[in-house]
């Protein structure tokens, strides 16, 4: 699939998929990259060294300095895949140098498969 | 996208690394946007001040900054810090946690930002014009000045807040031009709305609906911006909206185009529901109030409330240094300490280590805050409007 590079790079890992918008302040913790926010569908589940992928960023601001703070505490996932990245989550991977690509039909991508995401090019290809 | 000669310059690191790598995160912003050019910015709120919210990571970010001697170009305020920043002691805040949020703070002034720490800059000094280009980061301000002021911003990251703070300037793109500003969905309500709760309440439910979309109310009364400002906060953390319009109250409402929209119908059982889903817990530890800050107006109704009478669990209305001294000056302060209440200034109930200091249950009559405590701050949240809440830690 083909979409839009948000922040460059070439990265893999196991697909973990939202179907609900993340927000990364009071959504995850930043020390551990797991998700805290009640009843989110990934409530429970970490993040780290996954392909991340949800359709959009809600909630708070701050949410740019979590996702770079999950980067610099070791937590952070691989990388991420949006059906429409906006500027808190963009901000954010492009600081951390997180590979992020958007515009894509996340619908196609479950949880577990194993994800081939070529931010530089902006690609994204599925192993199911 | 276009860039001055002037710019280009930035970009090539002629002003210096810094500047450069913060121009490098605009343009780069712009690019993905296809923002057309960079235009100037009127002023900046800066989001990510609290230690508890951006860490020993974003700690070391803001001092790598500022050790490099660059100032902002334009008018910033700051968001809320996780303490009261005087009177930390006295309320208990842990002492390991104030020394690293106060040499956040001091990395902040060192940048030129003015260190009033507040997420209603709108009612402490920093108000944009109608229609100004602003950079403002926090989201329920940057909703209170697209929707309530009618000024244009972006949901700005912190970072990207600062970068704009520094350079002066953001990209051109979103709900900076008129065309983005158009709404996107009818929310029409018929429920019975008389306090700022049911305002979170509403803001709460809608933004679960809405998410990034922008929505037009019908069916809104008459209200001050106190009632406006919850409404926004709500929508803006349980969803991801910037900018609302409402029939008859918001100074674009009259201008954009509003017909054919998807419409949202929201009932009083939609509300009451919506209050259910908010209040988890019982029993209370504490009562806090002033999420987004408290205005002046709120304040003197707490007071109002407690003057004379003793509150029997702890009780917290959180607001700007401005309100405050507003407030010890007209005797609010004094009413509501002498009841068993506080005034606490510069931070607020989310961004404030609560959960360390032993509180596991927290009233509040705020939609934002109820989205935020049970995930962040580990706590219980018991929803009601300010009057039933305060008769209650009386009874």
């Amino acid at each position: 699939m083909k979409g839009r590079m948000i922040a460059p790079g070439n990265t893999k890992g196991e697909a973990i998929v939202s179907p609900e918008p993340i927000g990364f302040y009071g959504g995850i913790d930043i020390n551990t990259g797991v998700v805290i926010e009640k009843n989110h569908p990934l409530e429970g589940s970490c993040v780290k060294d996954k392909i991340l992928v949800f359709p959009n960023g809600k909630g708070s601001t701050v949410g740019s300095y979590v996702i770079y703070g999950l980067k610099k505490n070791g937590v952070a996932p691989a990388g991420i895949i949006n059906k429409e990245t906006e500027t808190i989550v963009a901000t954010g991977v492009i600081l951390a140098g997180i590979p992020c690509v958007d515009q894509i039909d996340i619908s196609q991508i479950k949880t577990g498969d194993m994800v081939f995401l070529d931010a530089d090019n902006s690609e994204v290809t599925i192993n199911k | 996208m276009y860039l001055t000669n002037k710019e280009e310059a930035i970009l090539n690191g002629e002003q210096g690394e810094v500047m450069g790598r913060l121009f490098r995160l605009l343009t780069r912003l712009g690019e993905i946007y296809n923002a057309d050019k960079m235009i100037p910015v009127g002023s900046v709120q800066v989001a990510g001040v609290s230690y508890k919210s951006i860490g020993d990571p974003g700690l070391a970010f803001l001092e790598d900054i500022a050790k490099q001697h660059v100032k902002v170009k334009v008018l910033t305020f700051l968001n809320p810090a996780g303490m009261d920043l005087e009177h930390w002691k006295e309320l208990g805040f842990p002492k390991d946690f104030a020394e690293n949020q106060l040499r956040i703070m001091d990395a902040f002034k060192d940048m030129g930002i003015v260190v009033t720490s507040t997420c209603t800059p709108y009612l402490a000094g920093n108000l944009p014009r109608f229609r100004e280009h602003i950079a403002w980061s926090e989201s329920s301000a940057v909703s209170f000045s697209n929707s309530v002021i009618g000024a244009r911003t972006n949901r700005e990251g912190g970072p990207s807040a600062l970068a704009a703070a520094i350079c002066g300037l953001t990209p051109n793109y979103g709900l900076h031009l008129w065309e983005n500003r158009q709404p996107t969905m009818k929310i029409t309500v018929d429920a019975n709305l008389s306090y700022a709760a049911d305002f979170g309440a509403l803001g709460y439910y809608v933004g679960k609906q809405v998410k990034n979309k922008i929505p037009y109310f019908t069916g809104i009364p008459d209200v001050n911006t106190d009632f406006l400002k919850a409404l926004g906060a709500a929508m803006a953390a349980s969803g991801a909206v910037a900018l609302y319009h409402i029939e008859g109250l918001t100074p674009e409402a009259d201008l954009v185009e509003n017909k054919n929209l998807e419409t949202i119908h929201v009932s009083q059982q939609d509300l009451d529901e919506t209050y259910e889903t908010l209040n988890q817990g019982k029993d209370p530890d504490i009562i806090i109030f002033g999420c987004p800050h408290a205005s002046l107006r709120e304040i003197a109704t707490l007071a109002e409330q407690v003057q004379g009478k003793q509150l029997k669990k702890p009780v917290w209305i959180c607001t700007s240094r401005l309100m405050k001294e507003a407030s010890d000056r007209m005797g609010f302060t004094e009413i509501i300490e002498d009841a068993g209440g506080k005034i606490v200034a510069d931070t607020c109930m989310v961004v404030s280590p609560i959960e360390q200091m032993g509180y596991k249950t927290t009233a509040v009559n705020s939609g934002k805050a109820a989205n935020y405590l049970p995930g962040f701050c580990k706590q219980e949240v018991v929803y009601n409007n300010m009057h039933k809440l305060i008769k209650e830690a009386l009874a």
